[in-house]
């Protein structure tokens, strides 16, 4: 399926590519101390994958600069050389975003680790990119400030990372994506130059390149420093715990509380089968016997939360929900969210191997989707428990296989792509929070025309002529989606409507 | 998929624009022509494609194509309870005729501002989902969605926020939109600039509904807006003086419309001092918010809690981009009668080729409102 690099980088025999390491790592060892710079194979397996580990590739050389001048060397020599250059911060990512390239230098922020300034009256933080994001609001919480993006992985995962990916979280309906979060980052350009994206300001004059900074899986730039909005820390946080006996009831409720007027800090969802999965793992006390659990929650002061709480529980009583629960304190509130946040562990539990999924869909469409996932468990023999941000739309099919099964790794992933597809087609898109990478490459086809990735791939040249940041990676080329033979699907738009599907 | 019939003529006029190496202006509502430096090229009114596409309240999203009335939008959400929460300006048109006052959403996106509620509730690029650009070669592009959460490739879409029509027409873009908030307060506060400065800083700290506030001659005002029980709860906690409700309507209504008291004395001034030696310019600075006073002479307006001043001056721009860039930002010349010192501040050498290199990507033959966003872009 996904082939990790492009067809020219395998094209390049053993040989060749011992040559091009030497020169590398000849030139690299000029601006770099001997311990931050790893070319023996024992010492860049640990490289060799992100968080999606069903890809591996090592790369010609790991780089581990410690201060700015010696990133902008490192990129400035690479550029020299026409190696590309793929960014690292703590390698969490779910999509190969990190993936070294064959011929390629992985260059690891890891040592970029400093929280450089909490400005409590600007409600700002500036730390470098390798901060992990919940350190971010460890610090700041002596201010009574947090960070809000809250992405599964924080307490390993680095702001640089949350950057290149645009990370969500369970509090993004409410609180916004990274993007809505990072007032400016600062980096270097493929070239090594020094350059600013955004401000300490609200804008920035001209066009507004952090937005496209942000979310561009290491591209454009690489990034060693950004400054992050604070948010102050709500007094208060309560959640209500509904069941329901059919998902499509559960999915009217979301609609519901949205056509209330209500915007819950967190709102999620859990089908029957992770349920299962996660009471058995946390013992949090989940109603087995629901097809559907949501999990509804309020912040703000004590007033706001008590309001907004009895408006909650009545548009959920109204929606139909079986069982009603409001936690009564903060210990009980972390129950209610154990389980959803221990769906990835917990479904490790009961699988040798999962896949995770990360489409977005309209809200409406969410029992569509999830009597589709049905459908295709029993078209492709494998099992799947669903996880879903029901607030934004974003969903986590976990697809459950045997790896050293090779025929079921192919029936998970050809799984997953209907998955995708299925999610372009009800109006949605491929990705929604984990990032294209290399994962979803060939969903990438179905998502855009021609027309609009030699677009992005203009983009992208205008931030690197060459080419050589993280290449392919998020944009498939032309021959790639030949290959692939899907067509391009109009979102929400079906090639063949009429045609009974689910 | 077969192009929607009424974008033909649209495709057609940049495709021969393209090929006859022409430039076109683009033009919706033309209430915001005052905005930005001198456009070359023909006139392209794109007005014509207007409509909602598509709204859906309980996704939060709303689709409008490029030519829709502003008024339209919001009146269409206003009925479902909803809206815009980053209260775009609506200027008046210039002719004040065709029903074109208040704007369109094509230029709301291209000009990218934001009203009074813009610290709090962020801005425009913050709310699109998704956009349909018609690029430089006459191809109908879609970036993004209508989904609140899409990584699928670069987020194009939200580049095209505040753009000023330079890569190319927006015919289309999804918005998030929100529920209106139940409850709205209107504070008021005797205090100078240094104070009013510090006092949004300590609140802006704590979990209070601040939704908006303007500083103008020695007097703070603050919108709270949010739950009844968030609102009651801080008029008890902040204190000044509660203003009615249908008076503090209207001076919020004025500032986002720029038809309030200070814009009125700013444009008159401008007015005024056309031809002088040195004439009145209005400046938007956009700054750290904790960036103490400027100490720049002229009328000044603080809103976004202190991170955007708007300044009405005679003094040079040199001077004023210096003070904003000292400041952790950046000045826009606003409104002058005159714009040789430049509207938007210079680029430093690595952004200034990213935006030369950006525009050829999107508009190879310089089609699309030259020299709009910077001379020669």
């Amino acid at each position: 399926m996904n082939a990790p690099s492009d067809p020219e980088a395998r094209a390049v025999d053993e040989a060749e590519r011992a040559r091009r390491q030497a020169e590398v790592v000849a030139e690299l060892s000029t601006h770099l101390p001997a311990h931050a710079l790893l070319w023996q194979r024992e010492d860049t397996v640990p490289y060799e994958c992100d968080g999606l580990t069903a890809y591996r590739e090592l790369p010609l050389a790991v780089a581990l600069p410690e201060t700015e001048e010696q990133v902008a060397a490192v990129l400035a020599a690479c550029h020299r050389l026409n190696v590309p250059v793929v960014a690292r911060g703590a390698g969490t990512g779910l999509s190969g975003g990190a993936l070294p390239h064959r011929l390629g230098v992985t260059l690891s922020l890891a040592k970029f680790n400093r929280i450089l300034k909490i400005d409590p009256f600007a409600r700002t933080a500036v730390v470098q990119s390798g901060v992990r994001n919940l350190a971010i609001s460890e610090a700041a919480a002596p201010a009574g400030l947090y960070y809000a993006p809250d992405p599964s992985s924080q307490i390993a995962c680095t702001i640089g990372g949350n950057v290149a990916e645009n990370s969500g979280g369970v509090h993004c309906l409410k609180y916004g994506l990274t993007l809505h979060n990072v007032l400016r980052v600062r980096g270097f350009t493929v070239e090594g130059e020094a350059v600013e994206f955004g401000a300490e300001a609200l804008d920035a004059a001209g066009l507004d390149l952090l937005a496209v900074v942000i979310g561009s899986e290491g591209m454009l730039a690489v990034v060693t420093e950004v400054t992050v909005r604070l948010t102050p820390k709500p007094a208060l946080a309560r959640c209500i715990m509904a069941s329901f006996d059919d998902v499509r009831q559960a999915g009217d409720a979301v609609a519901a509380v949205i056509a209330a007027g209500i915007i819950p800090a967190g709102l999620e969802m859990m089908d029957k089968p992770m349920t299962a999965a996660v009471e058995d793992f946390v013992h949090a006390g989940y109603d087995l016997d629901a097809a559907a659990i949501l999990l509804c929650e309020s912040d703000g002061t004590p007033e706001e939360v008590e309001e907004e709480i009895g408006r909650m529980t009545a548009v959920l009583r109204q929606a139909g929900a079986t069982r009603l629960q409001v936690s009564e304190s903060e210990a009980q509130r972390l129950t209610f969210w154990s389980g959803r946040k221990n769906a990835f562990p917990a479904s490790g539990r009961i699988s040798p191997d999962y896949m995770c999924m990360d489409s977005t869909i309209p809200r409406k469409r969410l029992a569509d989707i999830l009597i589709a996932i049905a459908g295709m468990e029993r078209k492709y023999g494998l099992r799947c428990c669903n996880v879903f941000h029901a607030g934004d739309g974003n969903l986590h099919p976990l697809i459950l296989f045997d790896a050293n099964d090779p025929d079921q790794l192919r029936r998970a992933e050809l799984f997953g792509a209907d998955i995708l597809e299925t999610s372009v087609q009800l109006g949605g898109t491929v990705t929604g929070e984990h990032g294209v990478g290399v994962e979803k490459l060939a969903s990438m086809c179905v998502q855009f025309s021609p027309e609009e990735r030699e677009q992005m791939f203009a983009l992208k040249r205008a931030f690197d002529p060459k080419g050589l940041l993280n290449p392919g990676k998020v944009i498939p080329t032309l021959h790639r989606c030949a290959e692939y033979g899907k067509m391009h699907v109009r979102r929400g738009v079906l090639p063949f409507a009429d045609i009974p599907r689910f | 998929m077969a192009l929607d019939p009424a974008l033909e003529p649209l495709v057609e006029r940049v495709r021969a624009a393209a090929a006859a190496g022409a430039q076109l202006a683009i033009r919706g509502g033309g209430t915001k022509d005052f905005y930005g430096e001198a456009v070359a090229g023909e006139p392209f009114d794109v007005s014509g494609f207007s409509g909602i596409s598509s709204y859906e309240p309980t996704e939060l999203v709303v689709t409008a194509r490029c030519g829709t009335p502003l008024a339209e939008l919001e009146a269409a959400l206003a009925a479902q309870g909803q809206c815009l929460p980053f209260e775009p300006p609506r200027f008046a048109s210039a002719s004040g005729a065709r029903g074109t006052v208040g704007g369109t959403v094509g230029g709301m996106v291209a000009a990218g501002l934001a009203g009074p509620s813009r610290a709090a509730m962020g801005s425009v690029r913050d709310y699109v989902l998704g956009a349909t650009l018609l690029n430089g070669r006459a191809e109908v592009l879609t970036f993004g969605g209508q989904v609140m959460k899409n990584v699928a490739g670069y987020d194009v879409s939200r580049l095209l926020a505040g753009s000023m029509g330079i890569l190319g027409v927006i015919l289309e873009v999804s918005l998030k939109v929100l529920p209106i908030a139940p409850a709205t307060a209107t504070l008021r506060f005797e205090m100078d600039e240094a104070e009013a400065l510090d006092q949004l800083a300590a609140w802006g700290r704590q979990a209070l509904p601040l939704n908006a506030s303007a500083w103008w001659d020695g007097t703070l005002v603050l919108r709270l807006r949010g739950a009844y029980a968030a609102v009651d709860a801080a008029i008890a906690r902040l204190g000044g003086e509660l203003i009615e409700p249908s008076f503090a309507g209207t001076f919020w209504q004025g500032l986002r419309d720029h038809q309030d008291e200070y814009f009125a004395a700013a444009h008159a001034a401008i007015g005024a001092s056309a031809g002088h030696a040195a004439p009145c310019a209005l400046w938007r600075l956009s700054v750290a918010p904790t960036a103490p006073p400027l100490g720049l002479s002229g009328e000044q307006l603080i809103e976004w809690g202190g991170a955007q001043r708007w300044l009405c001056t005679t003094t040079p721009a040199a001077q004023v981009r210096e003070a904003a860039a000292r400041a952790g930002g950046h000045a826009t010349l606003f409104a002058a009668a005159v714009k040789t010192p430049g509207v938007f501040a210079p680029l430093k050498a690595p952004l200034d080729r990213i935006h030369r290199e950006l525009k050829k990507a999107f508009d190879p033959a310089g089609v699309f409102n030259p020299g709009r966003l910077y001379p020669g872009l």
